[in-house]
């Protein structure tokens, strides 16, 4: 017998799609009769209050959650948010309900014994609760009691070899596509760059030093499947800088119908035969394939690297050799001052251990928005407000057309004394000499 | 409920403390013919909606079956995904960037079994557990934020609306029917914990009253200078207010000029800005992250406001059905939703969805909005 009626959330039960109510009713059910004779850590019933509070604000159309308090482990400021019930009374359980951000593996590759330790450690000290996966990436544990926070702690980091993600002012948990293990596409080993970096910074993940939050995303290729170029602070977008591979044999197989185009990706659906002219040809953005002889010609000089001919034909063709990425920053979500896309810095950089090129470029982005950054500011913010050729001189980085869409529309350009010849300094009775008052 | 602990002694936190040691190393976890093939793949097919197969250069072969879920998840249900792991696949699983489930296996002969599983398993409720789809130009699993399971700032909830939705686009993420893949995003407030700003259609719960202000105890529970610095559009300023006879500090607030961020709400817990009426959704719509043929691109606001309406949502869900199948209708084979608004103009965009044109979809914040007026005599009649 539930703890609260839930008559709202009930008709969630229904429909195809998998039902989180379904989930946490037979959550509360399985913690309830605790087979396994656990011994519970925090209250019992908490998924059932959970529910219960979730229900109350289905029937106000208002959250019940208060503001974190300042809650987390020794020595770190972030990886735990603070959450408190505002009707601790009712649901008791949910009285102080901590949200746990658990760093989760590049690539999100799991095995079942692992997840079964990780599942063990939050039945015994948590709701049992969590979200696989945050919107950062990281593992989220659901629920627990501030007391309970060392001990998970504790034992994540003894038993499970496992740390927290970030939370705050500090480096968030970095993420990635999955890359190279299983994609065709990817122009780097994004787990091994992801893994890397987050082991590199684990002092900024954990200690908030930063005006802001800041992310770091790795794509393996322009299709972007991590969305990098909207969300992370810096984006690491997987390109590269020669020639795309053709397989001429192949692409004859998709002309004639042998293969079908996309991967197989439009099969629910009659678009008639594959057309590679009005398909492929016709589609790139800057028209520089053609067939020549029955033989697809691409002038990849021209070529921007948008992924679409690839993506149609991708038994035919094959991204280049010599590869590497680009690195965009400054993106964000909407707040304070807008939404903003990461803009392009570092057009080409070769992914190779140990990356010390591109941690030149991380580190004195850092040091000019630690300096200059304002309270709650995301580096894209202060790109506006100081400027891009402000971050071409804090990370000494040559200016590049690549960088822009187009040139400035506006002359107003804030000349610099030491590029003007001569200097500012001038004599005005000199000047008067040959111009009167 | 005795407390048991774990080994750690309070009043020595640093003893045998270990820390920075970051997350469980990627490797770890690779299934044998990811480990062996990795970064030597040559290309892949969906062999029908949520299977795919990646086949290596080595001649190795992958195939890969594609499940949705809630993101929102109990260690029950993982247990179980646990189970079919060990069961099929050697106890190897992932989960990908929009909360899907991926089972692996090397061998052919274990897709159907895999399949079958799958596709039998369901919720006392009656709703599948692991659905499997979600690949090519289907909708795939929504990503979304909290909502009101668990954050203090939400607009609207999240898995509610998600699950809602996904109910009414279920047929989509069975099937590859739509001109290009379809994103659908979710973010409970515009926060946007979520970044749903460049989905295909974003749902976006959004606060459409100005702050409540607890001036009994607003000097006591806050900064007072920085909820009037968190204000984007300095809608706020110190006050001296009368309670009870006395003098009290507290905030006034520009109402004409709040955008409803709740910003300073995150930074005051007396300036409440949440209400049954005033909170619910807008719809964007004609985002991309993807370089593929066009640049990518932020979302637009389609729909200014609609209602919750909890327990389903049915407002939002037509809309979003609307747009769908607007775009299923009229799109070209590869053209995403933007693409397909661009080359057809929003005028058109507005008369295919049938969504009512508003003064409230005209941007007026800030200088980019100029960039958003028509600056050309050409349009559609």
């Amino acid at each position: 017998m539930a703890k609260h009626k839930t008559p709202l959330l009930d008709q969630l039960e229904s429909g195809p799609w998998p039902s989180f109510v379904s989930d946490l009713k037979q959550q509360a059910e399985v913690r309830a009769k605790n087979k396994e004779k656990i011994e519970f850590q925090i209250p019992e019933d908490v998924v059932e209050d959970l529910l219960g509070i979730l229900e109350l604000s289905f029937k106000h159309g208002r959250t019940h959650w208060k503001h974190g308090g300042i809650v987390g482990v020794f020595g770190y400021g972030g990886g735990v948010i603070g959450r408190y019930c505002d009707q601790p009374e009712q649901f008791s359980g949910v009285a102080h309900f901590h949200t746990m951000r658990v760093n989760q593996p590049a690539g999100k590759f799991y095995t079942a014994e692992y997840l079964r330790q990780l599942c063990d450690l939050w039945d015994f000290r948590g709701s049992g609760v969590t979200n696989m996966h945050g919107s950062t990436g990281d593992i989220i544990f659901l629920g627990t009691t501030t007391r309970q926070l060392e001990e998970i702690f504790y034992e994540m980091t003894h038993n499970l070899k496992q740390d927290l993600g970030g939370s705050g002012s500090n480096l968030r948990t970095p993420s990635d596509c999955i890359g190279q293990a299983r994609c065709e596409y990817a122009c780097y080993d994004t787990q091994a760059l992801c893994y890397h970096l987050t082991q590199e910074y684990q002092d900024e993940l954990h200690r908030p030093a930063f005006p802001y939050k800041f992310k770091f995303k790795f794509d393996g290729c322009p299709n972007c499947c991590v969305a990098s170029i909207a969300r992370a602070d810096m984006s690491f977008i997987g390109t590269w800088k020669d020639d795309i591979r053709i397989d001429e044999e192949a692409v004859q197989a998709y002309i004639g119908g042998e293969i079908a185009p996309n991967a197989n990706d439009h099969s629910g659906r009659d678009w008639g035969a594959f057309d590679i002219q009005k398909e492929v040809i016709d589609l790139c953005p800057t028209e520089c394939m053609w067939m020549e002889d029955g033989k697809l010609k691409i002038d990849n000089k021209e070529c921007n690297r948008c992924m679409h001919c690839i993506n149609v034909m991708p038994r035919a063709l094959r991204i280049g050799k010599d590869t590497g990425l680009s690195i965009l920053v400054g993106a964000k979500a909407p707040i304070l001052d807008g939404a903003q896309m990461s803009s392009m810095l570092v057009p080409f950089v070769k992914a190779e251990e140990p990356y010390d090129e591109i941690k030149e470029v991380i580190e004195a982005i850092w040091d000019w928005w630690m300096e200059e950054g304002k309270n709650r500011e995301r580096l894209g913010e202060l790109m506006k407000r100081q400027g891009f050729q402000k971050l071409l001189e804090v990370t000494g980085i040559d200016p590049d057309p690549r960088m822009v869409q187009e040139p400035r529309s506006n002359p107003y350009i804030f000349w610099k004394e030491d590029e003007v010849p001569g200097g500012f300094t001038r004599d005005i009775n000199e000047f008067r000499k040959y111009h009167q008052r | 409920m005795a407390f048991v602990s774990s080994g750690y002694n309070p009043d020595k936190p640093m003893e045998n403390r270990i820390s920075d040691i970051g997350p469980r190393k990627y490797d770890d976890f690779y299934p044998p013919v990811i480990a062996k093939n990795k970064g030597k793949w040559l290309y892949h097919d969906v062999i029908k909606p949520g299977v795919l197969v990646h086949v290596a250069e080595s001649g190795d072969k992958v195939w890969t079956v594609r499940c949705g879920g809630a993101r929102l998840m109990s260690t029950t249900h993982i247990r179980e995904i646990c189970e079919i792991a060990e069961k099929h696949c050697d106890g190897h699983l992932r989960f990908t960037t929009r909360n899907n489930i991926e089972f692996m296996v090397a061998d052919e002969k274990k897709v159907d079994p895999l399949l079958k599983d799958l596709e039998s398993r369901k919720f006392a409720g009656g709703s599948f557990k692991f659905p499997v789809g979600g690949t090519g130009t289907s909708i795939t699993n929504i990503v979304h934020t909290q909502g009101w399971l668990h954050c203090h700032t939400p607009a609207t909830d999240a898995s509610g609306p998600v699950k809602a939705t996904m109910d009414v686009l279920f047929d989509y993420f069975k099937e590859h029917k739509l001109p290009a893949k379809l994103r659908v995003s979710l973010a409970c407030c515009l926060n946007m914990c979520g970044a749903v700003h460049c989905s295909d259609i974003a749902i976006l719960g959004y606060h459409r009253k100005p702050p409540m202000l607890d001036h009994e105890y607003l000097d006591k529970m806050c900064e007072i200078p920085l909820a009037i610095a968190a204000c984007p559009t300095a809608a706020i300023k110190p006050a001296k207010v009368e309670i009870g006879g006395e003098k009290v500090n507290s905030v006034a607030v520009n109402e004409p000029r709040c955008m409803f961020c709740g910003n300073c709400y995150t930074m005051c817990p007396s300036m409440p800005l949440a209400d049954q009426e005033g909170d619910g959704i807008v719809i964007m719509a004609g985002g991309k992250v993807s370089n593929r043929i066009s640049a990518p691109k932020f979302s637009k606001v389609v729909v200014a406001f609609i209602p919750n309406e909890p327990p389903r949502w049915p407002k939002t869900t037509d809309v979003i059905k609307q747009i769908v199948e607007a775009y299923e209708k009229g799109a070209n084979k590869y053209e995403r939703l933007g693409e397909w608004a661009e080359r057809i103009g929003w005028e058109r965009f507005f008369e295919k969805c049938e969504l009512e044109f508003t003064h409230h979809l005209i941007d007026d914040f800030r200088d980019p909005a100029y960039f958003t007026w028509r600056q050309t005599t050409q349009f559609k009649f």
